[in-house]
């Protein structure tokens, strides 16, 4: 499927190994499972390698991991669930984790803001997506109250109450 | 002045250019939403969040627009502005909430765009009134006005106003949330039953902090809140929200919607919840979350006393009827020679929080007169002016009276709460608004009531208790039963300090007898009240069983 990135479509690199299938040459994706499981040789590979989390998954369990991850793949079982928002931020907030953070399965167009301010990099989207119904929608509320993540910063919280005066 | 200036002095918000430009875009993607939805973009299901994040419901018979208040306070411009969407709009009607917002009952999808465009043009919208966000925070009716204040909860409430805005990490929670916050150690916002309560308080150095609980509710589920902290100082406080809801939305239930509220997270994991909740406060980078006091400042500006006068406290005219009315509706001030009002939306017989668009434009005119244009909306479904002259009170009584809103009933046996129940949701297993009208004219006598006292009887029309009839005196839920109508009774309950969820008393009464069980349960209290003592105090001293008796026994 294809990504998202900066509000344009890009192809994927990366592809996503069943737990039983042998690894590629290329840039992987693997099962928290398995990278416990075989995370020496994992680590000895010569390519990139990526975890997808469960949305049940706290970040604290993959953290000893990341410092070898390239990607942390987050799930959207259905759009209104949004554990993945948490994930984001406890990834880069509380582990530095400064890799890609992917959001796959149902997003809305309409998450796309927010799931980039929480630190998510790209998503993953249907053949067929219009990117600019994204990027629109990315660029529609271009005010935010809270503090975010990454330097993209727009006027933090209730600062520009003071800015503005 | 137009009609849509904002009076000089009423404390609300005032929007910036900032503000301003957010309602913009925000109507403008809803605009955007909609017309996908039509184009067939977007299915029922996608469509559905986004709608509910801009208040917008499915009842019984048409779309009901919920549209928020924050923390229920209201200027007169913008009372005016909802009397017009009412008649415009609306059958001339709006129905304040227990959430201090108003709804719109009869709204026309197509006709919504324009609603929300009259709206922000007195400052307001329909934002996260609905959807599995965190809500309008409700707060005291009576901030900036009661004598037993410690810190202004307002300017708290328009900091968490503003955090919760479009949160992008909370905005997808596992259910609603909701969040009260009280700056007097008298609760008046039942902080215990929500989602989050908050106390602010003062140290010994005069230092804001704040109490926190969580957890609390009512729906199928009915729970006091548990104390996480007792003292989280004002710097900290979005951190440590930020901690709570970080943690709830990672563990809170997602597969049973009836287990999705923080209640239930807290209530299974306890103590355990609160070192969660620690671990991640501690954890956090503070510096990026601190409440800077300069920014605290700014937002308390907003919040100023308005330019009171020196006066004395006086003494009220001899007028046996309007003396009534004061005893009922008039509440003291901080402000020498100035009292709060209460206006009660519950006339007799009439339907609990509705409001005609005549009414709404009159208590402008009213609040522009004798209350520097403030108006609140409080969570038992009335009014509230916050800044009248004492001298002004008589006047302000006939201006009531001749608007059809002087009933003298705060906090009596009539100032009932009912949710829309079978007459409006599509959810109700019972009626509710009936019930509430036949009790109130049951009890018509103003005399008895005052006699009565102090009595809270809540209604809910199915289990979601959107009536709060946990936490009434007498809580009443209308549930099906093969069939038929009938209605649980419930006592002792309270949203206040002593916050406690109510007894069912025994087997449900019909909608026929319900109304003559409320009569036995109130002749009960009096033939064994002690002067002076309240429904609930006699309730909590003699206990369920001459109550029980007097109900149930064989005649
Ligand atoms: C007519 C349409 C309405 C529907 C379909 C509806 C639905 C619901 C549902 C399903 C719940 C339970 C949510 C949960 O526990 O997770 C609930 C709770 C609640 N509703 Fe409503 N409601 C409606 C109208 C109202 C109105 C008019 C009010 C205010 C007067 C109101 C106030 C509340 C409150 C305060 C709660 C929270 C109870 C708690 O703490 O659990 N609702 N509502
Ligand atoms: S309590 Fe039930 S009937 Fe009443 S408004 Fe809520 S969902 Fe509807």
């Amino acid at each position: 499927m294809p990504l998202l990135e900066d509000g344009r479509l890009r192809p994927d690199d990366w592809t996503s190994i069943e737990d039983d299938a042998p690894l590629p040459d290329g840039p992987a994706i693997v099962s928290l499972a398995r990278l416990r499981a075989e995370a020496d040789a994992l680590a000895g590979r010569n390519a990139p390698l990526g975890v997808a989390l469960d949305p049940g998954t706290q970040p604290e369990e993959v953290a000893p991991f990341l410092p070898r991850l390239a990607l942390v793949a987050l799930r959207l079982p259905k759009a209104k669930d949004g554990r993945a928002f948490s994930q984001a931020r406890s990834l880069r907030e509380h582990h530095g984790f400064g890799g890609e953070i992917r959001a796959t399965g149902h997003v809305l167009p309409d998450q796309y803001a927010m799931l980039l301010r929480c630190g998510v990099t790209t998503v993953e989207v249907p053949e067929g997506t219009d990117p600019n119904t994204w990027a629109r929608s990315r660029d529609a509320v271009r005010i935010a109250y809270q503090a975010a993540q990454g330097a993209a910063r727009p006027l933090s919280l209730l600062r520009r109450k003071l800015e503005l005066a | 002045m137009n009609a849509l200036t904002p009076p000089q002095y009423a404390r609300t918000y005032r929007y910036d250019e900032v503000d301003r430009e957010f309602l913009r875009e925000r109507i403008a993607e809803f605009r955007g939403q909609v017309e996908r939805r039509l184009a067939g973009e977007l299915t029922e299901d996608e469509f559905k969040p986004l709608r509910l994040m801009n208040g917008l419901y499915l009842q019984l018979h048409a779309y009901m627009l919920r549209v928020a208040i924050p923390y229920g306070l209201l200027n007169s411009a913008q009372l005016r502005q909802l009397g017009t969407i009412a008649r415009r709009w609306d059958r001339g009607f709006g129905h304040f909430t227990t959430r201090q917002n108003i709804q719109f009952n009869w709204t026309k999808l197509e006709d919504v765009p324009a609603m929300l465009e009259a709206l922000a043009e007195v400052d307001m919208h329909a934002i996260q009134t609905s959807g599995n966000c965190i809500r309008n925070t409700t707060t005291d009716e009576y901030a900036g006005a009661s004598p037993d204040e410690v810190v202004d909860p307002r300017v708290y409430a328009e900091i968490l106003r503003q955090w919760s805005t479009l949160h992008p990490e909370f905005t997808w929670l596992p259910r609603k949330f909701k969040i009260a916050i009280t700056g007097s150690p008298n609760d008046r916002v039942a902080a215990q039953v929500h989602d989050v309560g908050v106390l602010a308080k003062r140290d010994a150095r005069g230092e804001v902090g704040f109490e926190v609980h969580a957890g609390g509710g009512l729906g199928r589920t009915p729970i006091i809140a548990r104390k996480l902290r007792d003292w989280v100082p004002e710097s900290e406080f979005l951190a440590y929200m930020e901690a709570v809801l970080r943690v709830y939305n990672a563990l809170g239930q997602r597969e049973n919607i009836y287990k999705a509220r923080i209640k239930i997270l807290v209530r299974d994991l306890g103590d355990e919840f609160t070192q969660m909740v620690e671990r991640e406060y501690e954890r956090l980078p503070r510096d990026k979350y601190r409440l800077d006091p300069e920014v605290v400042a700014a937002i308390a500006a907003h919040f100023a006393p308005p330019p009171f006068a020196a006066l004395e406290d006086q003494a009220l005219p001899e007028d046996p009827e309007f003396r009534r009315w004061a005893a009922a509706s008039v509440r003291p001030h901080k402000q020498p020679g100035y009292a709060s009002v209460t206006i009660s939306l519950k006339p007799i017989g009439g339907i609990p929080g509705d409001a005609s668009a005549d009414q709404m434009e009159a208590v402008a005119d009213l609040a522009e007169r004798h209350s520097f244009g403030e108006i609140r909306v409080t969570h038992v479904q009335n009014l509230v002016l916050p800044h009248v002259r004492q001298e002004d009170l008589y006047t302000l009584w006939q201006g009531l009276r001749a608007a059809g809103l002087a009933t003298p009933n705060i906090g009596l046996i009539s100032d009932i709460i009912a949710c829309p129940g079978m007459d409006y949701c599509a959810l109700a297993t019972a009626r509710s608004i009936p019930i509430a009208q036949r009790i109130s004219e049951r009890f018509a006598s103003l005399d008895r009531q005052h006699d009565i006292g102090e009595c809270f009887i809540n209604i809910s029309g199915c289990i979601n208790a959107c009536g709060h009839h946990h936490v009434a005196h007498i809580g009443i839920l209308g549930v099906d039963k093969r069939g038929e109508e009938v209605y649980q009774v419930t006592l002792g309950g309270s949203a206040t300090n002593d916050a406690a969820i109510g007894e069912l008393i025994g087997p449900a009464f019909s909608y026929d007898a319900v109304v003559d069980a409320v009569e036995t349960l109130i002749t009960t209290y009096v033939a064994h009240r002690t002067p002076g003592e309240r429904f609930i105090d006699t309730y909590r001293r003699i206990g369920a069983t001459p109550f029980k008796d007097a109900l149930y026994a064989p005649a």
